[in-house]
């Protein structure tokens, strides 16, 4: 069988760290893909999806939570939750995983030039985000501008806290911190990211705002966006569902008449708003 | 091409002369029927109704391993290659169902394991005599005698079988029988006609479809999903026995030291299929459920591949334990709209 899109690449994990810890914890991890050819014919967008499993165990969808601007290796940050995130969180740097994808679209970052970006994000849903940031991080000269804010419930909830941190000491990026209840020694916002964000009170104008995270989250930044006056087409956000395949066969990912494996992941909120089953 | 015929008692000449091993047809065992290889007789009854398990099995089996690998490592290795198939005694709404679900395998990515098995196979159709009484292909655009997605038609007039190849795939099975098969007279087309004609009269269901595949999806907090779901128990028997439901789930499985990746026909209609391992499920109740069926088929199908994905063969009527009835259910939906 020549071309096989069900048969994965086979990758080595290059570093690996856990983002978060207790029953649901966050692990990230770097891959190179094994087969030179394969890796020199890869090529990702920010908001893309692979699928990302053991031989033996299974396979499920992650975002690629890594900006092809930042090298040529894949990052995955895979929250502890069931059979598969459990075989993947077993796995230290030197084991093998298989790779298939990048599947669906991707955040029109090319069209978004001149303009500004603002992030909204709500724990693990930072990670379809980041490479957002990463890509407009990289090209920041091309930007209106970057404005971050992210959220968790703890201070121990946050990904990618370390590099949080770095950004919000430069002067060029806006960058927003917050957990859901106060904590001590806890030097930054403290409250949900829906109201931070009113808080923050980003302005409209020029810019386009994307959103992941819980669903709840989701809605109330939606509410707000609206009450910002941000008009539906400046909003974007990234859909998950249980997919098999991730690329249009297998039948179960569809939000209406959307697949999310390939008219997704990425929508914006005009096309989304008249999908009933989007938000469900 | 001309017409051909095929008397009955050379059915089994038919059979030997192209090779028993590359036929499947349909068989009865234990209660239900499928296609199946010849189970080493010559004969074949054709006067089965349609078979309980739609044609698509035989290409996209319940149950298929993608890839094989041996525990540990991580080479992984394909089946080998599909068998060339002559499958005879299809009834035209089973083929014109792989046509629908040949749209869906053969958009890009394609899907090699269906495509390479429809690439080598040879479909005989077999107009149908005795629609049964939840037949509804007439209304949407099949037929007893329709053609689309066949090889050969062959029509049962009484003592022979005749064949209208269709296709080249067709007509080199005609060539290849010789003179197993005879040249047909004008009076047996027109007695086929007079067949096809009398079989179309003799279904009584229908359902015009017009406008429900653009104005299903507003009926989304209609009432009548939850009325036309409650008797269902989530058995999967209407999309499992579906010519047209394709849906899949991948699972992988070891046993002793060699493991395989494989996948297997997934339903809607379970709760499973869409459960996120977070706990939250964004179809959690047979309401969902059944109103996602009927606008994947009615509208999302349409809107993605330009056909509605039935064929109205009836089996999701007849095979349901609790008499749910599509029919019904399509024709609450016009009255709504």
């Amino acid at each position: 069988m020549k071309e096989n899109p069900y048969q994965p690449y086979v990758a080595t994990i290059e570093d690996t760290w856990y983002e978060t810890v207790g029953d649901r914890a966050v692990k990230t991890f770097k891959v190179t893909l094994d087969d030179p050819e394969a890796r020199k014919n890869w090529s990702h967008r920010p908001g893309q999806c692979a699928m990302v499993g053991r031989l033996g165990i299974g396979e499920s969808m992650f975002c690629i939570s890594c900006s092809p601007t930042e090298g040529d290796f894949l990052r995955f940050s895979v929250m502890r939750a069931g059979k598969n995130t459990q075989g993947l969180h077993e796995q230290e740097v030197g084991d093998k995983i298989t790779v298939r994808g990048p599947y669906g679209n991707s955040f029109p970052l090319e069209d978004w030039k001149g303009k500004h970006i603002l992030t909204i994000g709500g724990g693990i849903g930072q990670a379809p985000l980041r490479p957002i940031v990463e890509y407009v991080k990289a090209n920041l000269d091309q930007y209106a501008g970057l404005t971050m804010i992210y959220g968790a419930r703890t201070s121990g909830d946050l990904c990618f806290r370390n590099e949080f941190e770095e950004m919000m000491k430069r002067d060029d990026i806006s960058c927003h911190l917050t957990i859901d209840i106060e904590e001590e020694g806890w030097p930054y916002k403290v409250g949900f990211v829906p109201s931070v964000l009113m808080e923050v009170n980003p302005s409209p104008e020029n810019t386009i705002a994307i959103t992941c995270g819980p669903p709840i989250m989701i809605r109330f930044v939606l509410e707000n966006l609206k009450k910002l006056n941000f008009a539906d087409e400046q909003i974007y956000t990234t859909l998950e569902n249980r997919m098999k395949c991730g690329f249009g066969k297998c039948g179960r990912c569809n939000a209406g008449n959307l697949y999310v494996c390939k008219d997704g992941p990425v929508f914006s909120y005009s096309t989304l708003k008249n999908v009933p089953e989007a938000f469900a | 091409m001309d017409n051909m015929k095929l008397a009955k008692e050379k059915v089994g000449d038919f059979l030997a002369k192209l090779g028993k091993e590359r036929f499947r047809v349909p068989q009865e065992t234990g209660g239900s029927s499928r296609f199946a290889p010849l189970n080493g007789e010559s004969s074949v009854d054709f006067t089965l109704s349609n078979t309980t398990v739609p044609l698509k099995s035989l290409f996209y089996p319940q149950t298929e391993t993608l890839y094989r690998y041996e525990v540990g490592e991580t080479a992984m290795k394909a089946p080998g290659e599909a068998d060339e198939m002559i499958i005879m005694g299809v009834r035209p709404c089973d083929a014109k169902a792989l046509t629908i679900v040949d749209r869906l395998f053969s958009w890009d990515p394609k899907d090699p394991y269906y495509l390479e098995r429809r690439e080598k196979a040879t479909i005989i159709g077999l107009a149908c005599q005795e629609p049964r009484l939840n037949c509804f292909c007439t209304s949407l655009g099949g037929g007893p005698a329709s053609t689309e997605g066949l090889d050969i038609l062959m029509t049962d007039l009484g003592e022979s079988f005749l064949f209208q190849p269709l296709t080249e795939k067709g007509e080199k099975i005609c060539q290849e029988a010789g003179d197993v098969l005879v040249k047909s007279e004008d009076s047996d087309v027109q007695a086929a006609e007079k067949v096809h004609k009398d079989a179309a009269s003799k279904i009584v269901r229908k359902i015009d479809s017009e406008g429900i595949p653009e104005k299903l999806p507003q009926l989304w907090d209609s009432q009548i999903w939850k009325k036309t779901s409650e008797p269902c128990l989530g058995c999967g028997a209407c999309t499992f026995l579906c010519p047209t439901c394709h849906c899949f789930d991948i699972q992988d499985e070891i046993e002793g030291l060699e493991g395989r990746r494989y996948r297997v026909w997934d339903s809607c209609m379970f709760k499973e299929y869409t459960l996120h391992t977070s706990g939250h499920n964004p179809r959690p109740t047979r309401r969902e459920r059944t109103r996602n069926r009927i606008n994947h088929k009615y509208s999302y199908f349409v809107d993605k591949f330009g056909v509605i994905a039935c064929v109205g063969c009836g089996r999701c009527i007849n095979l349901c334990p609790v008499n749910v009835d599509i029919l019904n259910i399509l024709s609450q939906v016009k009255e709504a709209l």
